[in-house]
């Protein structure tokens, strides 16, 4: 890529410009297998066009622990799709979707680090796929909903038995969603809110 | 649901150690930001240039001058690029880079004061209630 010419990158479009007021930022990350509807959730609720940033590792970043069963470094490039709401002047919420497979785990120390919670989106036709998903986030306290994003030809459950197969805590909330919609995906959002809210007021 | 598998919970573990892995730069400390918003990270990195700024995804970053000559081009693209606060992810989108490599040229950039940036918000054990009624309230507008 040239560097010296402005002409060679596109940055923000001019209404997607944040005004200088812009200067407090959180996070909130959406996790799930690959097909399950994170990039169209991400970009169903984004005022931008959904970005990508990528990282490349080496596989021997993965953790100590698994040092002893590394032979050889291979580099991975991962991509991660994420998008902006702004909620004031001041307030921005960026939402990234990440995939849940455990080699993609690496990255998730950074990602989550501050993010306010998550929201697992699964699949009724693949549940199994987001179970050690929502084991990571159980055993790094990271407060979660889970959405079920609702694809026609995907099979109707009822949500207890839902929450029985996924073995999660009453209180963990578990909304039906269509990711493509903008409204619904905004609810989602509103249910992780609310959670975390009570989660808040419990603990004061 | 007959033959559907059936997952266990899991306990939280131990928090692990900060800056254990990739996109994990060191954080303030959680909490340092209640009550205090207005004030500015910038940190600079080691004197041999070896160590990173500590930049999460949602760091704001926006520039203090425009590009003079002596920066390097994808330094004066970054300038360029946050005349408006942009975070770290938006520049690593835009200039087609690792968020590794933004990093590191942030680095420098916090270094010479050229660019100033914020650190997010983070989850501090949770999140205080006043931010996420914030937060509802802007995406009730949506």
């Amino acid at each position: 890529m040239d560097f010296n010419g402005s002409d060679t990158i596109t940055g923000p479009r001019t209404e997607d410009v944040l005004p200088s007021t812009a200067t407090a930022a959180v996070k909130v990350v959406i996790v799930g297998g690959f097909g399950v509807g994170k990039t169209t959730m991400v970009g169903s609720v984004s005022e931008i066009r959904p970005l990508t940033t990528e990282e490349t590792m080496t596989q021997a970043s993965i953790g100590v622990d698994d040092n002893s069963r590394i032979e050889g470094k291979t580099a991975t490039t991962v991509a991660m799709d994420f998008g902006r709401i702004s909620i004031s002047e001041q307030l921005i919420l960026y939402l990234f979707g990440t995939p849940g497979q455990e080699r993609f785990w690496f990255l998730w120390n950074g990602l989550f680090e501050g993010a306010l919670g998550a929201v697992v989106l699964v699949d009724t036709r693949r549940l199994e796929v987001s179970f050690d998903v929502i084991g990571r986030l159980e055993e790094r306290g990271v407060p979660f909903v889970v959405a079920v994003n609702t694809f026609p030809d995907a099979p109707h459950h009822p949500m207890e038995a839902l929450r029985h197969a996924l073995d999660l805590p009453d209180e963990v909330p578990m909304v039906n969603c269509d990711a493509r919609q903008r409204a619904s995906s905004r609810d989602v959002l509103m249910t992780l809110m609310h959670y975390l809210h009570t989660l808040a007021a419990q603990r004061a | 649901m007959k033959h559907q598998p059936r997952r266990e919970r899991r306990e939280k573990l131990p928090d692990p150690p900060p800056g254990s892995g990739p996109f994990s730069e060191p954080v303030p400390e959680p909490g340092s930001e209640k009550g205090d918003p207005e004030r500015l990270y910038v940190i600079t990195g080691g004197p041999d240039g070896g160590d990173r700024a500590a930049l999460d995804l949602v760091t704001m970053v926006v520039a203090c001058s425009t590009p003079s000559p002596t920066v390097q081009p994808e330094q004066a693209a970054i300038l360029r690029l946050c005349r408006a606060p942009l975070s770290v992810a938006e520049i690593s989108a835009y200039l087609r880079l690792p968020f590794s490599v933004v990093t590191s040229l942030l680095t420098d950039l916090l270094a010479t004061e050229l660019v100033e940036s914020r650190a997010p918000i983070v989850r501090a054990v949770l999140p205080d209630r006043s931010l996420l009624e914030a937060v509802m309230h802007g995406l009730q507008r949506l």
